[in-house]
């Protein structure tokens, strides 16, 4: 079987969007004092639950057809997009351990996706 | 070094540690949604947009799965609080280590070597990210 360039880049698309929705929870998480309520009136988390919501629906679309082998790792590079973001966004460092800590994550997932096939 | 600083750093690593335990806890969570979904998804015959919808509410495992999504997704946002996102997003995924031990159990998937392989490599990835301190 082979995976179909659209399924790749609705998985693309599902990576980078939720992505873009881990930063708005993160900048929405740094905002929550008090109670569970605030869980509700904090615009930054619903950004970032609809991204989400928008991202998991992409995911499922894209892997209907096509390999795991493929589609996994292409999903896992929400993780590299998400590392620029808590650059830009949050001036977190990246660190040799963050780097070597991420590359063996990404060829499990690698590994994982060939073993579905 | 003065008693102040290391206290900071003692309570630095506590939360650290926290953040980290949340979001494990977050992907035993996931993991269990999915393969919930997944029992309440073979369920819907013939799914359009209607009855995936109205599954939601009728299908127990598919409205179980998604009650679970959700108070993953509330752990995760408590666990990014004090926590940093470039090392708690990467460890979501232990819950392929999970999902693929949890379809071995329920529905018999064959665990070869390659998906063994990348179980290790992952929560060898995800150990090395945990002990991220502050180099």
């Amino acid at each position: 079987m082979k995976t179909p360039v659209s399924s790749m880049l609705l998985v693309l698309a599902a990576s980078f969007i939720g992505s873009i929705g881990a930063g708005f929870l993160k900048a929405g998480a740094a905002k929550l004092h008090g109670g569970l309520r605030y869980l509700f009136l904090n615009g930054k988390l619903a950004v970032g639950v609809a991204f989400f919501l928008g991202s998991s629906v992409l995911y499922v679309l894209g892997i209907k057809h096509g390999q795991l082998s493929v589609l996994y790792p292409l999903v896992s590079l929400s993780y590299i997009w998400a590392l620029v973001w808590a650059r830009i966004f949050f001036n977190e460092r990246f660190t040799s351990r963050k780097l070597a800590g991420l590359c063996l994550i990404l060829l499990g997932i690698l590994f994982v996706g060939l073993g579905n096939r | 070094m003065s008693t102040d600083s290391t206290s900071v750093e003692v309570r630095a690593a506590a939360a650290r540690r926290k953040g980290i335990g949340l979001v494990v806890i977050c992907t035993a969570l996931g993991a269990a949604g999915q393969i919930l979904i997944k029992i309440g998804a073979d369920r819907l015959v013939h799914p359009t947009l209607l009855s995936t919808f109205l599954g939601f509410f009728t299908i127990p495992p598919l409205f179980a799965g998604y009650c679970l999504y959700a108070l993953m997704t509330v752990i995760f946002i408590f666990a990014l609080k004090d926590g940093e996102l470039s090392i708690l997003y990467p460890i979501i995924s232990l819950t392929y280590v999970w999902v693929a031990g949890l379809s071995y159990w329920f529905f018999h998937d064959t665990l070869n070597w390659a998906k063994l392989a990348g179980i290790v490599i992952i929560v060898t990835g995800v150990a090395v990210l945990g002990k991220d301190a502050h180099k």
